[in-house]
């Protein structure tokens, strides 16, 4: 998507994700860590608690997604993001721990707004339904944790050319808001 | 009395939940090609390209549009001329579970809304039942998926609100959806009845093909009116700015209560997807 995408490779550092902009296109390539709602509600008790993540999750990036099973002989089933704005009383801890992006779709709240300019991190959306073409960029797969909880399991994957767009970046930039302006003809008070 | 026998209801529904995981309606592919071409933001062309070749490869692979593969709505018509040799509810519950596995689609149905224990099967399907004239059995399964599920909303407003109110509570559930139900999505407006009726209106709206106005002037104009305004707020494909927010608006109407102007609004995804057969 986009031209002149931006090639990133996972783990990303502090001054990759600050060089981003909102509506910027990236493909990012390497290793990511998949969590949803029932996963992410573990990790922070994880935090509170003290205790280690199943995955190192400085420089990480997150993947909100709950896949299809996979159809032989494929990696994965349809993998598309899910609404990311139901991680969000999760999300500061674990940008406090570290985390370095995000991949979902739709907004964010404004603690989680701070907490990625505090830490300096990016929300990437990708395109919501376009799950059978985002499965081809998925290269490997292994469940990493709580693989009781099914789809909602975390997966470790090595993504190729994930196509991704900057939704918030590291500047309190919101694509959603921003991108939105030129094309509004009605304002609702 | 027709004698129809549940195998033939399983066997009807699996298919039904592979054909319509796959497949996307083609008045839905239809409608997303054309707002490609009148789509002047350079995002959102590029987004509508995204969702027009994710079609095609679920299509050609037999793989599903979207991971969120849905709760199982199934819209039953059933004549009353007709006779099930067993239990119609277990029969349909058995096609989803058949087709959800040998389909390889999601389970994403939890067993109680609390304790959250996923069912892994994705049953019990969301069965709406209608007794109809006749002795054919039609069946309609939707797939419903999570994300505009959580965008619809329910008023119940006051009578004086009018059409007026109406349009601006419309206008308002999608303005607050923003890019979270994927955008551009079909609305559904179930106008009238009673509380529980005017939801499920809404959400039967949202099986009407794109292009089918409501058969009474008045709502149609409605409708266009609503779609119009609903795509001149700037929300675009999937919320990143554009003029195709939405693909289609359907009203379905009851009457009401003298006290009552019930209004539900349930959204759809892009990924609009819904499959049909006649037993």
């Amino acid at each position: 998507m986009g031209s002149n995408p931006i090639k990133l490779t996972t783990p990303l550092s502090e001054e990759d994700v600050r060089a981003l902009r909102i509506g910027d296109s990236v493909k990012l390539s390497g290793v990511i860590y998949t969590a949803r709602d029932a996963a992410h509600s573990r990790l922070v008790e994880l935090l509170e608690a003290g205790r280690e993540l199943p995955f190192p999750v400085e420089g990480a990036a997150l993947y909100y997604v709950g896949p299809c099973p996979a159809k032989p002989p494929r990696v994965i089933g349809s993998a598309g993001p899910t609404t990311s704005y139901r991680m969000d009383p999760y999300t500061p801890p674990l940008l406090a721990a570290g985390l370095r992006a995000m991949i979902g779709k739709g907004k964010r709240g404004p603690a989680v707004r701070e907490s990625m300019q505090e830490h300096g991190a990016v929300y990437f959306a990708a395109v919501g339904g376009a799950a059978a073409l985002i499965a081809r960029c998925v290269k490997e797969l292994e469940i990493i944790a709580y693989e009781d909880l099914g789809t909602e399991a975390v997966r470790r994957l090595v993504v190729e050319d994930f196509p991704l767009i900057v939704a918030n970046d590291a500047h309190g930039g919101d694509a959603y808001l921003e991108n939105r302006k030129p094309y509004q003809s009605l304002v609702l008070d | 009395m027709r004698e129809v026998s549940t195998e033939l209801v399983t066997r009807t529904v699996r298919d039904l939940c592979l054909e319509a995981n796959y497949r996307l309606p083609p008045d839905v592919e239809r409608a997303l090609a054309e707002a490609r071409t009148r789509e002047t933001s350079p995002a959102g062309r590029d987004i509508l390209d995204v969702i027009c070749e994710n079609a095609r490869i679920a299509r050609d692979e037999e793989v599903p549009l979207c991971q969120d593969t849905g709760f199982t709505v199934v819209w039953a018509a059933v004549g009353r001329e007709v006779h099930f040799d067993g239990d119609f509810k277990a029969a349909v519950d058995e096609g989803v579970r058949q087709g959800y596995r040998e389909g390889y689609l999601r389970k994403s149905i939890v067993e109680d809304p609390f304790r959250r224990k996923n069912t892994g099967d994705n049953t019990p399907a969301a069965i709406h039942f209608m007794l109809v004239e006749g002795d054919r059995v039609d069946l309609l399964i939707e797939p419903k998926g999570g994300g505009c599920e959580n965008m619809s909303r329910i008023a119940m407003l006051k009578p004086a609100d009018g059409v007026e109110g109406a349009r601006e509570f419309i206008l308002r559930t999608i303005d607050e959806a923003g890019p979270n139900p994927c955008p551009p999505t079909i609305v559904g407006v179930g106008v009238g009845g009673t509380f529980e009726l005017a939801a499920l209106l809404a959400k039967h709206a949202t099986v009407r093909p794109v292009g089918e106005y409501h058969p009474d002037p008045f709502y149609a104009e409605l409708e266009r009116n609503c779609l119009e305004e609903i795509n001149q707020l700037g929300i675009g494909p999937q919320g990143l700015g554009g003029r195709t927010t939405a693909l289609w608006l359907a009203i379905e109407t009851h009457p009401c209560h003298i006290a009552s102007l019930p209004v539900a609004v349930n959204v759809q995804c892009h990924s609009a997807r819904w499959k049909r057969a006649v037993i």
